[in-house]
């Protein structure tokens, strides 16, 4: 019985199958018909056509690189332009013998032996039917001399292309960042047809960033040309859709004087608009050519500059990471009034030193005889530790870390350009997870004068200050305030992006603070007191001394340079003017030593020349 | 004169030794002779292709060799074992493909091969036939047509390795591995619509698709599906192997006279774009003659699926030469610009080997079922 259910359903499936059988012959059949009738059309019936193509001419396709946007500064001074320059390219399919040709040119030209090892590299990276450059800026005379032997030259070409140009030099080169020849491992992270023509690519910075906005859109040409590659006629032009240009909110006359300000000095400013977030000045020395870089540097000079102990390619104002010091007292003092812990009035004694009950650990201040009785707000004015010290006790580590996350300690700040560090906002948790260890009583107390475990970027200082001017109005800060397209010429303006705002239930907590920063200025007691000479905008701020804690055991050198580079980092933020202010700063120099005599004068001259007009 | 007077006259019990030695290598005659026709046209193409270079064409006989000899292995075996061996090939190869995602070495960028020490081993060519297996032999285990739950169950277990060879990431394969496994569930008699709801339901989600890619996502989709678009990357083919075809007009330049192909303006020439050569050399003539060996592959293959015993050797069968078809429908269209550039080799006539050693491997198990019927019958 089962097996009669089983034949049949046999002869049912194969039935089944058969029907389908046909099914598919019929459609392979019906499709192998389509591509007849498509061969009849190609060959029989557009024959003529193919055959004058591939006859005596052939079609080459030729990509045309778009040019890339400008970039200016907020006054439309240009920071980032292209010059137009010749490079000698080879297309390898066209050339019989490469080595011979290779030794041809070097007779006429000169040609290194890293051009031609550059040359290999980047031949093998591409098809065969594409051009790899032998040198690039070659000069009037160079082009004149391949130009007459061209003839002899075939697969050879003279070609002009644009070459990025940083007319600003050092002083714009952390901002723009710069472009260099593009590698197999960038090309795989773009598009990969519209980078036919392109072969610099955005490498740092405001560069690398704003990449896609800059590159703008390959166009190409349909070309007859002669078996030898020799143009006979352009069928079809396509033209390329140039980048955007960019203007940033970087004043770069501002920026001049602020470098100019730091005297040669190691170290960062930043100066930027509260408002807005727009950043009016992003200093950050030494710094580097930018130029160097864009047809290839050479190693000897690359290695230079990267392994000098002055680390000029590094970019401190976003990169760098140093402990706040006490421009970070402010900050906490605010939390002790908000968690109703002090008034601005509460006093506390000062001897010159503090300690935990069972521990005999002395936390000195800096003055060793102390300050005496002090307030809060003479606490901020003279920068007393010991009142720090134990206004920190009181909070405790997690009030600390949760007030001032709100500022954007420990986080980043959004800025529009690559590779922003992180800094660091210590907690309980953070050192559980990284160290493993529990939170010391100790940490929380020399977290309280920003030492210890905290780092900021100067570009975090500068900001959280600006949220502070502005009373917990905090904005993301901005490099490009514009776009412009070059076909319409008009300027597309970056909204302003602001942050949740920190609210107080007190709003006077931020007038007693923002009032004793200003006292650190004008106070005869005020650390910052030597800018208050001839005022001529009034100015809040706050000093800070950062620690120089190591030096790495395997470096060298001599005595007075160790000196030197084991003094404290000198900071200083301040903001002008008091009442809406327009300008808030954060200057550090490296081994400055105290913030009040060095850095406090570089934030006064940024300030006074960016509010008096320049 | 004399040297056909020297050699003996071949005597009945030769004869019936030679029908032996055939039956008894489990050899489809018909099949072996229309694929024996179709390598040598596809070696007189690629002498051409490959511009007379000899060592490519020692390479290609030395493949040829191997793939003739997996088919004869392949055709040893009787249908009953694969159906017995499917699931384990199947799960297997499921292994092997997660083993080359994780150890696998990456060659031209693409991660497919499996270091074997001895040799190197690429497990997403056995899942060509490892699917039509595990499809066939799942289906077949109770009455046909398949259920609803059978055919969802049966596309997870498609869509598995696919998925797999995706991240490798080699989307032709994956094409293919699909179209394979969409094959069993064709021929199983599903109703024609569910076909129809599917596609349906396949061009509904396609805007959802779309609107969660990036931007270079997209072009690079347009590009796919419009090469044109893009006459500097997969355009640049298009339009060179169309000169070739067009100019190849009805008759052909004539053998190792195609000048698109000689002067190098036809790029991948002895590999996917092969087709170009052979049109722009022999015109439509030589198209028409290889469409017709082609089909006659297909159609000899439709025919030892029908008429085979067992429901899991029909749909194994059926599945495997419609996986050849779609090699050559997909290469030609390619080729010609009817569809998007996809890197599929034109099957027994493109130089390389992988994949001609698991189609040689295929055949070799359409012989065996072929062969062992016969035998059953006698």
């Amino acid at each position: 019985m089962a097996n009669r259910i089983e034949l049949k359903n046999h002869i049912r499936e194969a039935h089944l199958f058969n029907r389908r059988a046909v099914t598919a012959i019929v459609c392979v059949l019906a499709l192998f018909a389509t591509i007849i009738i498509r061969l009849v059309d190609l060959q029989v019936i557009n024959h003529e056509h193919f055959t004058t193509l591939s006859d005596a001419n052939r079609i080459t396709i030729n990509p045309i690189a778009p040019t890339r946007g400008l970039i200016f500064d907020r006054n439309g001074e240009i920071l980032a332009q292209n010059l137009s320059a010749f490079s000698l390219d080879i297309i390898p399919e066209r050339v019989t013998d490469l080595k011979q040709t290779i030794e041809r040119l070097a007779s006429l030209i000169p040609i290194s032996e890293g051009d031609i090892r550059r040359f290999h590299r980047h031949r093998r990276e591409e098809q065969p039917f594409e051009r790899v450059t032998l040198r690039y800026q070659l000069t009037d005379s160079e082009v004149a001399k391949i130009a007459i032997n061209l003839h002899t030259l075939p697969g050879v070409e003279v070609n002009a292309g644009l070459i990025r140009d940083y007319p600003m030099g050092k002083l714009m080169a952390h901002v723009t960042g710069y472009m260099g020849r593009m590698n197999v491992k960038e090309l795989q992270h773009v598009d990969e047809s519209n980078y036919r023509a392109t072969r610099f690519i955005g490498k740092t910075g405001i560069e690398k960033y704003y990449e896609d906005t800059l590159h703008g859109t390959v166009g190409y040409e349909h070309v007859e040309s002669n078996a030898l590659g020799r143009t006979l006629r352009v069928i079809k032009h396509v033209p390329p859709v140039p980048g955007q240009n960019l203007y940033l909110s970087i004043d770069s006359q501002l920026q001049r004087i602020a470098t100019r300000a730091m005297k040669g000095n190691r170290g960062a400013v930043i100066a930027i608009d509260p408002a807005n977030g727009d950043l009016l000045t992003s200093v950050s020395l030494p710094s580097y050519d930018p130029n160097l870089f864009v047809t290839g540097i050479d190693q000897a000079t690359y290695d230079q500059l990267r392994k000098s102990i002055d680390r000029p390619l590094f970019n401190r104002a976003i990169n760098g990471q140093y402990p706040p010091g006490s421009t970070l007292k402010p900050f906490i003092a605010l939390s002790g009034l908000v968690s109703n812990k002090v008034r601005i009035n509460t006093t506390s004694f000062c001897p010159g030193w503090y300690s935990l009950p069972g521990d005999d650990h002395k936390y000195r201040d800096w003055k060793a005889t102390g300050h005496g009785t002090t307030t809060l707000h003479k606490a901020i004015i003279e920068s007393c530790d010991v009142y720090f010290y134990d206004l920190a006790k009181v909070l405790g580590i997690d009030t600390i870390h949760d007030f001032l996350a709100p500022f954007g300690f420990g986080a980043r700040t959004g800025i529009d350009t690559s590779r922003e560090s992180l800094g660091l906002l210590p907690s309980r948790d953070w050192k559980r997870s990284t160290r493993h260890r529990p939170w010391y009583p100790g940490e929380t107390l020399i977290t309280g004068i920003g030492q210890g475990y905290t780092l900021v970027t100067p570009l975090q200082l500068a900001m959280a200050t600006a949220t502070l001017s502005h009373k917990g109005r905090g904005v993301t800060p901005r490099l490009v305030y514009a776009t412009q397209s070059t076909r319409d010429q008009i300027l597309h303006v970056r909204p302003t992006q602001t942050r949740r705002p920190i609210r107080l239930s007190r709003s006077r907590d931020w007038n007693d603070i923002l009032g004793a920063m200003r006292e650190v200025v004008t106070s005869i007691h005020g650390t910052a007191h030597v800018i208050n000479r001839h005022e001529t905008f009034p100015i809040a701020g706050k000093t800070g001394t950062a620690q120089v804690f190591t030096i790495k055991q395997d470096e060298k050198y001599d005595a007075k340079e160790l000196r030197k580079r084991l003094l404290d980092h000198a900071l200083f933020i301040a903001f002008a003017p008091i009442k809406n202010p327009r300008i808030a700063v954060a200057v550090i120099v490296e081994n400055g030593g105290h913030g009040s005599s060095v850095a406090a004068p570089i934030a006064r001259e940024v300030i006074d020349a960016y509010l008096g007009g320049l | 004169m004399n040297d056909i007077a020297s050699t003996p006259r071949p005597r009945w019990g030769d004869r019936r030794r030679a029908r032996f030695l055939v039956r008894g290598l489990h050899l489809d005659i018909p099949l072996l002779i229309i694929l024996l026709v179709l390598t040598a046209l596809g070696l007189v193409v690629l002498y051409s292709a490959s511009s007379q270079d000899h060592d490519m064409m020692i390479r290609q006989f030395t493949r040829l060799g191997i793939a003739f000899a997996m088919m004869l292995v392949f055709a040893q075996i009787p249908p009953h074992y694969y159906e017995i061996w499917a699931p384990w090939i199947y799960g297997a190869g499921v292994l092997l493909l997660i083993a080359v995602l994780l150890f696998g070495d990456e060659g031209k960028g693409a991660q497919r091969w499996l270091d074997l020490g001895i040799f190197r081993f690429q497990p997403s060519e056995m899942m060509k036939i490892a699917v039509p297996l595990m499809i066939s032999w799942y289906f077949s285990e109770s009455p046909l047509p398949p259920t609803r739950p059978q055919l969802i169950k049966a596309l997870v277990l498609i869509l598995i390795p696919a998925a797999l060879i995706i991240q490798q990431p080699d989307l032709g394969t994956s094409l293919l591995i699909v179209s394979s496994g969409a094959f069993v569930i064709l021929l199983a008699g599903i109703p024609w619509r569910y076909v129809g709801s599917s596609l349906l339901a396949m061009a509904a989600m396609t805007p959802v698709l779309w609107y969660s890619m990036h931007d270079y996502q997209r072009a690079r989709v347009l590009n796919f599906i419009n090469p044109e678009r893009d006459p500097l990357g997969s355009g640049y083919h298009i339009i060179q192997s169309k000169i070739a075809i067009g100019s190849g007009g009805l008759f052909g330049k004539g053998w190792l006279q195609g000048t698109q192909s000689h002067l190098q303006f036809l790029p991948e020439r002895s590999t996917d774009f092969i087709f170009a050569v052979l049109s722009e050399e022999f015109g439509l003539i030589g198209v028409l003659a290889l469409l017709t060996i082609y089909a006659l592959v297909i159609t000899r293959g439709l025919y030892i699926a029908s008429i085979a015993r067992s429901s899991f050797s029909r749909l194994l069968c059926g599945s495997l030469i419609m996986t050849f078809f779609v090699y050559a429908f997909v290469n030609i269209g390619m080729v010609s610009g009817l569809l998007p550039v996809v890197g599929l080799p034109l099957p027994m006539v493109s130089y390389g080997g992988t994949s001609m050693v698991t189609m040689m491997a295929a055949f070799g198990i359409m012989m065996s079922i072929q062969t062992h019927r016969k035998l059953l019958s006698s």
